[in-house]
């Protein structure tokens, strides 16, 4: 599986996403924002990070960059993309995911381990965990408070598009177990076809039980199957 | 031709800064009823049709000046 990782300037999650690919055998390229053209892709990773500084708003500058159009592009062919972290902010900014981040609750950068829950394991990106499987996973943002319309909720909720919910150790979601004041908890949503996941926490720091844990792995694994 | 664009929240959209320099204010002793915060913006275009410089200048806030999801603009001719 050929995958390409977008870097922007400020990108700082781009080698470890690489790492992860690579260690899960995907044929990976980086691709520098200024590119015009993707090499051929199944899967394409808009990394985290603090592209151009987080200028204007997170992702907003990234969001017109010139490798965006192709992106575009590729998404609404159906090609795989995954926006981590910035990366999510990246893709709501583009319009290929709807709703926004939002500065967290609490106005503090926010770096530790949390879990989340899988609401949906019907997809791409998600087939190789189980329903409601709880992971323990790293989250690091500012602006990670998602929020989006009314309607958008409803489309989210009626067509199991809320991939990742923050939960406690117990799966519960609810205030406590909200580390950023996000709308219902969501931590990732899917586009209405689920070829785009758009997530705040990084399953590329969560592939190596000699650093972390192995939770992040079944994500990859799931775009190989 | 100069104009200046003004960005803030939405109504109903929660602004976390604004509570703080709030807060803030209230502890130094003034009194306020409600603040928010937002983003201001002067621009500067060679065009010297208002219609259209006023078009080209709302074409910026829509694309990449605000978030129409969560944010409003106001533009105003400054010269």
């Amino acid at each position: 599986m050929k995958s390409s990782v977008i870097v922007f300037p400020g990108s700082n999650c781009d080698r470890d996403i690489a790492v992860a690919l690579e260690k899960m055998q995907f044929k990976n390229k980086m691709v520098w924002h200024k590119e015009t053209k993707l090499p051929k892709s199944d899967l394409i990773v808009l990394p985290g990070g603090f592209s151009y500084g987080d200028y204007l708003r997170s992702g907003a500058v990234a969001g017109k960059s010139l490798i965006i159009d192709e992106v575009i592009k590729a998404a609404n062919n159906g090609c795989l993309v995954l926006g981590i972290c910035n990366g999510f902010q990246i893709l709501t900014e583009t319009g290929l995911l709807n709703g926004t981040l939002l500065r967290n609750k609490n106005l503090k950068f926010i770096n530790k381990d949390i879990q989340v829950k899988v609401m949906n394991n019907e997809t791409s990106f998600t087939n190789k965990y189980k329903k409601d499987q709880i992971l323990n996973i790293n989250i690091a943002h500012n602006e990670g408070n998602f929020f989006t319309d009314k309607n958008h909720l409803q489309n989210l909720k009626d067509n199991n598009l809320i991939a990742l919910k923050y939960c406690d150790k117990n799966g519960k979601t609810n205030s406590r177990s909200n580390p950023n004041g996000s709308l219902e908890n969501i931590a990732g949503i899917f586009n209405s076809k689920k070829n785009i996941l758009g997530m705040m926490p990084h399953p590329e720091r969560m592939v190596d039980e000699l650093i972390s844990n192995t939770d992040g792995v079944n994500l990859f694994s799931s775009l190989l199957n | 031709m100069k104009f200046s664009v003004t960005v803030t929240l939405k109504k109903d959209v929660l602004d976390p800064q604004g509570k703080v320099v709030q807060n803030t204010l209230l502890n130094l002793g003034l009194s306020l009823k409600n603040i928010r915060q937002g983003k201001y913006f002067e621009i500067e275009i060679e065009e010297k049709d208002q219609i259209k410089a006023e078009k080209d200048v709302n074409e910026m806030c829509k694309k990449l000046l605000a978030n129409l999801i969560i944010e409003d603009y106001k533009i105003n001719k400054l010269q």
